[in-house]
């Protein structure tokens, strides 16, 4: 009964994302009557325009090749970024050393990576999958290294007593208190897949959505490109409020009762 | 038993306690009192091996130690009853018994069911220092370590929840030491008082209460008390005479 609640509570609480959301499309509305349909397409022609795309042969796919080349960077990502970023974390050494290497692969902007996957990988798949994985990586490293440096040590004085293995530490102590730190660098992770996905498709491929925007270009279909760019967001906002919201949500229940209950 | 010998600690360059030796027998009840900065929790996080002493030896004969600390030290993320589980869990107990064994504990520390699906942060102070005890509990141990756990509590509650570990200790037989900087609390519930003096902590008087608990009204204690604070040596460790008003 509870979950059905909470469920409604949380489609109940879209009606504010989207009154603002067409909000938002009067403004484009708006500057369409301004500057025409070449340089601003109206929201529906954007919308029809990607839907005429989605009709050819091609359409669908290019959103799916996209979404697998996002999601695979991401989920690698995150695998490895968090793996080794908890084990960075349990020693102080290793931690201090991280910090210089991750700020320094922070300061390398996504395009230049870009250049050296298609000199590593060629034009195709591996070169977008690549790019993700190398620019989200440090950010996913570092909130793990953070959150499992940041236990407050108390609890681990705690667990001394009462002899708490190595596997119930992990599991009971660290991983709960760690996700708190992990899923906001998850989010942005997210974020930056699609964009990274499609900037490299853009540059080194022929398929997926940036190929679709980089043929738009060609063509000078600014509806098209607009269309595509829908896509892109449409497919962000699923997976973050479709998947990882509520799996946050889940996890850290003990975080939203608070909430409720309007305690603190 | 439980035996200190000769046992100092230094933090960095400063010395904590110096050359503190004591035993602590089965069954006894011991208060180690003192003004703060005295090295009491340190002397504890020894007891609870939490901490090695830098220098001296600390033998620990009992077979099960637990602890209750200052804070609760409860895991936000857990519900209450698991928080109470979690030492069984840590013994490899399966969930059926250690929900078994919670169960009956929180009869005894008068923690409803519901309360027990909650988390810490759902629970008021009181509740959640309850819920801490009944982790201590819950391991069925023969040292209890017990480090001004109703500190922070109001006056009612702390002596209702001071009622009731002394119950359990009784009921069970438990050893313990406890830490207070309250020699109200001290009097009221120890067969032995150790005073202990600051900067660096030393054992400088040791008190026997023979009068069984049953007795110990609220007058004898404040008598008992009264008559401690005149001695010059427990005034000198409280800095009694040091103080504004004197």
């Amino acid at each position: 009964m509870s979950h059905v609640k909470s469920i409604l509570n949380y489609i109940w609480s879209g009606w504010g994302a989207i009154s603002s959301l067409l909000l938002l499309m009067a403004f484009w509305e708006f500057g369409n009557s301004l500057y025409g349909s070449f340089i601003l397409p109206t929201p529906l022609e954007s919308f029809s325009a990607l839907w005429v795309e989605l009709e050819n042969e091609n359409g669908w796919s290019f959103v799916w090749i996209t979404t697998q080349r996002a999601i695979l960077g991401f989920l690698l990502s995150i695998a490895i970024g968090s793996t080794l970023g908890v084990m960075a974390g349990l020693s102080m050494t290793t931690a201090r050393a991280a910090r210089p290497i991750v700020t320094f692969l922070l300061g390398v902007p996504p395009i230049s990576w870009i250049v050296l996957a298609l000199l590593w990988f060629g034009m195709g798949g591996m070169a977008p999958v690549f790019t993700v994985l190398v620019t989200t990586l440090p950010l996913t490293f570092a909130s793990a290294v953070q959150g499992t440096r940041t236990l407050d040590h108390r609890f681990l004085d705690m667990s001394k007593v009462y002899k708490v293995p190595l596997s119930m530490k992990i599991w009971d102590f660290y991983l709960p208190h760690i996700l708190s730190y992990l899923f906001p660098a998850w989010i942005n992770a997210l974020g930056m897949a699609w964009k990274i996905t499609i900037m490299a498709e853009l540059l080194a491929s022929n398929d997926g959505i940036g190929a679709g925007m980089a043929l738009a270009r060609v063509n000078l279909e600014t509806a098209t490109a607009m269309g595509w760019i829908l896509a892109t967001v449409l497919l962000l906002l699923a997976f973050e409020y479709l998947c990882l919201e509520p799996l946050k949500r889940h996890l850290e229940s003990w975080r939203q009762e608070n909430v409720i209950m309007g305690i603190k | 038993m439980i035996s200190v010998q000769g046992v100092s600690h230094k933090y960095m360059f400063d010395e904590v306690i110096s050359d503190i030796s004591f035993d602590v027998q089965k069954g006894e009840v011991v208060s180690l009192v003192g003004p703060s900065g005295c090295g009491k929790t340190t002397l504890l996080s020894m007891c609870a091996g939490i901490l090695n002493p830098s220098k001296g030896k600390l033998i620990n004969g009992f077979e099960k130690t637990s602890m209750v600390f200052q804070e609760d030290r409860l895991l936000p993320w857990r519900k209450a009853w698991q928080n109470i589980a979690l030492g069984l869990k840590a013994m490899g107990i399966g969930q059926k018994k250690q929900k078994n064994i919670v169960e009956k504990i929180a009869k005894r520390l008068r923690l409803s069911t519901e309360d027990l699906e909650k988390y810490p942060d759902a629970l008021s102070g009181g509740m959640r220092q309850r819920v801490a005890i009944g982790r201590a509990l819950a391991t069925k141990p023969d040292l209890l370590l017990l480090d001004e756990p109703f500190s922070a509590l109001d006056v009612g509650l702390r002596r209702e929840l001071q009622d009731l570990v002394m119950e359990q200790i009784s009921e069970r037989n438990l050893t313990a030491i406890f830490i207070t900087h309250d020699l109200l609390e001290a009097v009221r519930v120890s067969s032995r008082i150790l005073v202990l003096k600051p900067e660096p902590g030393e054992i400088v008087r040791e008190i026997k209460l023979n009068t069984p608990f049953i007795n110990r009204h609220d007058s004898f204690v404040y008598e008992q008390v009264g008559a401690f604070l005149e001695e010059p040596i427990v005034r000198e460790a409280f800095r009694l005479d040091q103080g504004h008003y004197s």
